[in-house]
C-alpha cells in the first residue's frame, strides 16, 4: 500500500470518478428493476408517476441510508479505537430499537419526528454505556471491544424482546429489526435526508474524530476537548442509527464492511477515505437492495437479511486476515 | 459452610433441589383432572428435562474441548446451523417428499447432516485457523448471525406467502416441546451418555490442553472429533424439541464450575445437568402456573445468560 | 537411548529445524542452548511427539515416537512446555494426580497415591497440596507441574525452560532438583536453557543450536568457550573456570 504524503483533492481522482459512474448506473438499474416495466426514454404518465413516487424515493432512500451508515460505522470504528465495530455491535442500534419500543408503548400518538428525537437519545445513552463499558476493560484486546459490544447489544435486544413479548408488540419489533425498504414511498423516507447532514458534518469534523481515536492524552495534548469531540461523535452516529432504524430498519454490519474495504484500500485518514467510505457505502448498498429484490423476483427478501448473509462472511474474512494465526 | 461439603453430598442437595421442582412442575394449581394432568405434565416434564439434559453436556463437553469457558455450541449458533440445515434440505427436497416420511427416520437423517457439517466447520475453525480464543469466540458470533440470516433467506425463498410460520421456529418455546421425537430424542442422548461415560477420565486430562493430553498418552484430535459427534448430536436433540437457546448453557455450566467443588467430569457434568434441570422446570412452573405468564422463560433466560456472558468476558479480560 | 535422525521442520518456507541428528545415551542431564529462534523450542517439541517433522524420525528406547502408541510412550518419556494455561481450577494434588493417567487411566490405586506422594514430597510440595494452582506463586506452580511429570514416572523427562520468570533460589532449586532426578532415580532429563551459565553448572552435555541446525554437541568444558559463543551468539565472552566449572562473563 503506497500512501502519497501530498494532498490530492480526492474528488477530482480517476479512480474517484469511475466510482462515482459506477453508482449512477446501480442507481439507474435500481430505479429500473420494478413489478412495472419502465423505459426510461418512453416514459408514459403512469411510468413516471411511479417513479416518482417509489422508485427514486426508493433509490434515494437505499443510498442515503448507505452512505450514513458506513459513515457512522468508520466514526465509531475511530471513537472506539477498534476496527470491528458499528452501530450495530455497539447497542446503539438496539438501544434505538427499545426507545421505538418504549415510544410506541407510552406515547403512541407521538409524531415521527418525536420518535426519532428519542430515539436518538436512547441510542445517544447505550453508546455512552458501550464506551463505558469499554474503559471497564484494561486490557482491551482487538477482539475483545466488538465481543463486548455485540453482548451488550444483544442483552439490549433482549430487553425489547421482553418488552415488546409482554406487550404484544413482537410484530411492530420484527418490522424494525429487519431493515427493508419497500415501503419507502415518497414522503416516508424524507426524514433519512437529516442523515446526509450527519454524515456531512462527519467529514468536517473528521480530522478531529481520527485524533480522538489516538485517545484522550493525545487529543488534550494538542489542546481539544476530548470529551466534547467524543460526545459529538457519538451524537452524529445515534443519529444516523435512530433515523434509519424508524425509516428502513436495522440494516447489519455495512457499517462495518465499508469502512474496512476502505481502510485497507487507502489507509485511515479520515478526510481522505470519507469520501469513498460514503461511495462505496451508497454502492453497496444499493447492490444488496438490489440483489433483494432480485433473488426471489417478484417478491423481495429483506435488504436486512440479505446484508446479514454477505455481511456476516465479509465480517469473518476480516476478523481472520486482520488478525494474525498463532503457532502452534 | 457450603465449601466444606463433598461433591458427592452437594450432587444429593442438588438432586433434592430438582426432585421438589418436579413435584412443584406437576402438582401446582391442577385444574383439570388428574388422569388428564398427570400425563400431560409428565410429558412436558420429560421434554424439559431431556433439554436441560442436551444443553448442559454439550456446553460443558465443548468448553472442555475448546479449553475456554466462555464459548458454547449455543453461542456458536450451532442451533441456528440445524434449522438452516433443515430449511435447506425442506428447499431442495421439496416439502411434500418432506412431510411424507416417517418423522423419526427424518429426524435421524437430520442429526446425520448435523453432525457432519458441525465436524467440518469445527475442523475448519479450530483445527486450520490457530486463532487466539478471543477471535474464535467472534467469528463463532458472526457465525451464528450468519446461520441466523441464511436461514431467514432460504424461508422467504421457499415460500413468501407462509414464511412467517418458519419464523416461530426462531423463538425457542420451553412451553410446546415437540413431543414426537421425545422417544427417539431420549434415545439418540442414552447413547450419547454411554459412549461420554467410558471417555470421563479422559475428559478431565483433555482440560489441561492439548500437549498435557498427548504427554499423558491420549490421541486428542480423535478424542475431541467424537466428542464433537456426541455435541453435534446433543445439539440437534434439543434444537429440535424447544428450538434455539443461546446463552443458557452457558450460564449453567459456569455456575456448575463454581458449585461442584472439584475439576472431575464425573461431579461437573451431573451438576451442570442438575441445575439446567432445576432452573427450566421450576421456572417454567413458577412463570406458567403462578404469573401465567406461559413461553417468556426463555426471554428471561437469555437476558439473564446475555448478562452473564458479558460480566465473564469484562473479568476475563481483566486477568 | 534417544535417537534423533534427519530431522526437519519448517513454517511454510521458513525453516526452523534443519537436519538435526544426534544420540544420547545414559541417565543425565542434557541441556539444548542458542540464541532466539534457533528451533530449541521446536526440536524438543519434535522429540516428544507434540509436533510433527516433515522429515526424519525419533526414536526412544526403540520406540519411533510419532508411530507407536501414545499411551504406550507416555509411560516412557514425559513433557513439559513453557505455557500452561490450564482453564480448569485445580489443586496441586489434582495436578500431580494427572502424571499416573498413563497408568491408572482415571483411577487412582495404592501405588499411584504411593508415587504422588513422593513426587510432593521431592518438589517439597506437601503443605500446599490442597492449595489451588491459581493462588500460588510462579515458582510454586512450576514446581506442581514439575512433580506432576516426575509423577509420570518416566525415564526420559523433557523440559522447555524451566527456569522461566522464576528468580534465582528457584531456579537453583528446581536445577539441583533435576539433578537429583537424573542422579538418585537414573533419569534422562533433557532441557531448554537460556542460561548458559546454568548449562554449564548443571549439565553432562550441551547441544548448541543455531538457525535450525545442530551445531554444536558435548560437555560443558568443550562447549562453552569463547570461540563458539562468539560463533553462537555473536557475543565476546571472557570464560573461568570457577569450582571445576566453566562460567561466562558476558555482560559488558
Amino acid at each position: 500500500m503506497t500512501r502519497s504524503t501530498v494532498h490530492t483533492n480526492p474528488f477530482y481522482s480517476l479512480r474517484w470518478l469511475s466510482g462515482v459512474a459506477l453508482l449512477a448506473l446501480l442507481a439507474m438499474l435500481s430505479m429500473m428493476v420494478g413489478v412495472m416495466d419502465l423505459s426510461l426514454t418512453h416514459l408514459t404518465d403512469e411510468a413516471t408517476q411511479v417513479l416518482l413516487i417509489s422508485r427514486i424515493p426508493r433509490t434515494l432512500a437505499v443510498m442515503l441510508t448507505g452512505i450514513s451508515l458506513a459513515v457512522a460505522g468508520m466514526v465509531m470504528q475511530m471513537l472506539a479505537r477498534n476496527r470491528f465495530v458499528e452501530p450495530s455491535t455497539t447497542g446503539t442500534l438496539e438501544s434505538a430499537l427499545l426507545g421505538m419500543l418504549v415510544m410506541t408503548l407510552f406515547a403512541p400518538g407521538l409524531g415521527v419526528l418525536s420518535k426519532t428525537l428519542i430515539a436518538t437519545a436512547f441510542a445517544m445513552v447505550g453508546s455512552l454505556i458501550f464506551m463505558l463499558l469499554l474503559r471497564s476493560i484494561p486490557l482491551r484486546s482487538t477482539v475483545m471491544v466488538p465481543l463486548v459490544g455485540i453482548m451488550f447489544s444483544s442483552v439490549v435486544a433482549a430487553v425489547a424482546t421482553f418488552i415488546a413479548y409482554r406487550f404484544n408488540l413482537l410484530q411492530s419489533l420484527a418490522n424494525w429489526t429487519n431493515g427493508d425498504f419497500s415501503v419507502l414511498l415518497r414522503g416516508r423516507y424524507e426524514l433519512l435526508w437529516v442523515t446526509l447532514i450527519c454524515a456531512v458534518l462527519a467529514y468536517l469534523y473528521a480530522d478531529r474524530f481520527t485524533l480522538a481515536g489516538m485517545g484522550r492524552s493525545f487529543t488534550t495534548n494538542l489542546g481539544m476537548n476530548y470529551a466534547l469531540v467524543l460526545f459529538t461523535g457519538l451524537l452524529l452516529v445515534s443519529m444516523i442509527a435512530a433515523i434509519t432504524v424508524t425509516t428502513a430498519g436495522v440494516v447489519p454490519f455495512l457499517g462495518l464492511v465499508v469502512p474496512n474495504v476502505v481502510s485497507l484500500m487507502m489507509g485511515d485518514n479520515l478526510r481522505r477515505s470519507l469520501p469513498w467510505v460514503a461511495l462505496l457505502g451508497a454502492g453497496f448498498m444499493l447492490f444488496c437492495d438490489l440483489l433483494s429484490r432480485l433473488l426471489r423476483y417478484p417478491y423481495e427478501v429483506p435488504v436486512g437479511t440479505v446484508m446479514g448473509v454477505i455481511g456476516s462472511v465479509f465480517f469473518i474474512y476480516l476478523l481472520l486476515k486482520r488478525t494474525q494465526p498463532s503457532h502452534v | 459452610m457450603f465449601k466444606s461439603l463433598s461433591p458427592a453430598t452437594r450432587l444429593g442437595l442438588l438432586l433434592v433441589g430438582v426432585l421438589l421442582a418436579c413435584l412443584l412442575f406437576m402438582t401446582l394449581n391442577v385444574r383439570a383432572g388428574w388422569a388428564f394432568t398427570l400425563p400431560f405434565r409428565g410429558e412436558k416434564l420429560l421434554g424439559l428435562l431431556l433439554v436441560a439434559y442436551c444443553i448442559a453436556v454439550s456446553t460443558v463437553l465443548f468448553q472442555t474441548i475448546t479449553h475456554n469457558r466462555i464459548l458454547s455450541p449455543g453461542i456458536m449458533g450451532f442451533d441456528f446451523l440445524y434449522l438452516l440445515l433443515q430449511s435447506l434440505m425442506v428447499y431442495s427436497l421439496g416439502s411434500i417428499f418432506f412431510s411424507q416420511i416417517n418423522p423419526s427416520l427424518k429426524w435421524l437423517g437430520e442429526v446425520f447432516i448435523m453432525v457432519g457439517a458441525m465436524c467440518l466447520l469445527y475442523y475448519w475453525l479450530f483445527i486450520r485457523q490457530q486463532r487466539h480464543l478471543h477471535i474464535l469466540v467472534l467469528v463463532g458470533i458472526i457465525l451464528g448471525t450468519l446461520f441466523r440470516s441464511l436461514n431467514a433467506m432460504i424461508a422467504r425463498l421457499m415460500d413468501p406467502v407462509e414464511f412467517d410460520l418458519l419464523q416461530d421456529v426462531m423463538f425457542a418455546s420451553f412451553n410446546q416441546i415437540d413431543s414426537t421425537l421425545l422417544g427417539v430424542s431420549a434415545f439418540l442422548a442414552l447413547l450419547v451418555t454411554l459412549f461420554g461415560w467410558r471417555y470421563r477420565h479422559a475428559l478431565d486430562v483433555l482440560a489441561l490442553g492439548n500437549d498435557q493430553a498427548v504427554n499423558l498418552g491420549l490421541n486428542p484430535r480423535r478424542l475431541m472429533m467424537l466428542i464433537l459427534i456426541a455435541i453435534a448430536v446433543l445439539v440437534s436433540v434439543s434444537t429440535a424439541l424447544v428450538g434455539p437457546v443461546t446463552f443458557f448453557g452457558l450460564l449453567v455450566a459456569n455456575l456448575a464450575y463454581q458449585l461442584a467443588g472439584t475439576h472431575r467430569h464425573v461431579y461437573v457434568v451431573p451438576m451442570a445437568v442438575g441445575l439446567a434441570a432445576m432452573i427450566l422446570i421450576a421456572g417454567q412452573a413458577v412463570l406458567e402456573h403462578v404469573l401465567s405468564f406461559a413461553t417468556g422463560l426463555s426471554v428471561i433466560i437469555e437476558f439473564i445468560g446475555g448478562l452473564f456472558f458479558l460480566i465473564l468476558v469484562i473479568r476475563q479480560g481483566r486477568r | 537411548m534417544i535417537e534423533v535422525a534427519g530431522l526437519n521442520k519448517a513454517y511454510q518456507t521458513q525453516k526452523v529445524v534443519d537436519q538435526v541428528s544426534f544420540q544420547l545415551k545414559g541417565a543425565g542431564v542434557t541441556a539444548i542452548i542458542g540464541p532466539n529462534g534457533a528451533g530449541k523450542s521446536t526440536l524438543l517439541g519434535l522429540i516428544s511427539r507434540l509436533q510433527r517433522p516433515d522429515e526424519g524420525w525419533v526414536r526412544v528406547d526403540e520406540l519411533d515416537v510419532h508411530h507407536c502408541a501414545g499411551d504406550r510412550l507416555a509411560q516412557t518419556l514425559a513433557i513439559l512446555r513453557q505455557e500452561n494455561q490450564i482453564s480448569t481450577r485445580l489443586t496441586v494434588e489434582d495436578l500431580v494426580s494427572f502424571g499416573r493417567y498413563p497408568y491408572s487411566k482415571g483411577r487412582i490405586n495404592e501405588q499411584d497415591q504411593f508415587k504422588i506422594e513422593q513426587a510432593l514430597a521431592f518438589l517439597d510440595l506437601l503443605g500446599l497440596r490442597h492449595r489451588y494452582l491459581d493462588e500460588l506463586s510462579g515458582g510454586q506452580r512450576q514446581r506442581a507441574y514439575i512433580a506432576m511429570v516426575l509423577c509420570q514416572d518416566t525415564r526420559y523427562l523433557l523440559l522447555d525452560e524451566p527456569l522461566n520468570n522464576l528468580d534465582m533460589k528457584h531456579a537453583v532449586g528446581i536445577m539441583k532438583l533435576l539433578r537429583r532426578a537424573a542422579d538418585e532415580m537414573g533419569k534422562q532429563v533433557i532441557l531448554v536453557l537460556h542460561d548458559i551459565n546454568f548449562a554449564a553448572s548443571y549439565a553432562d552435555c550441551i547441544l548448541a543450536m543455531k538457525e535450525g541446525q545442530l551445531v554444536y554437541m558435548g560437555s560443558p568444558e568443550a562447549v562453552i568457550t569463547p570461540e563458539i559463543m562468539q560463533d553462537l551468539y555473536d557475543l565476546d565472552m571472557t570464560i573461568q573456570q570457577i569450582q571445576g566449572k566453566p562460567v561466562a562473563f558476558y555482560y559488558r
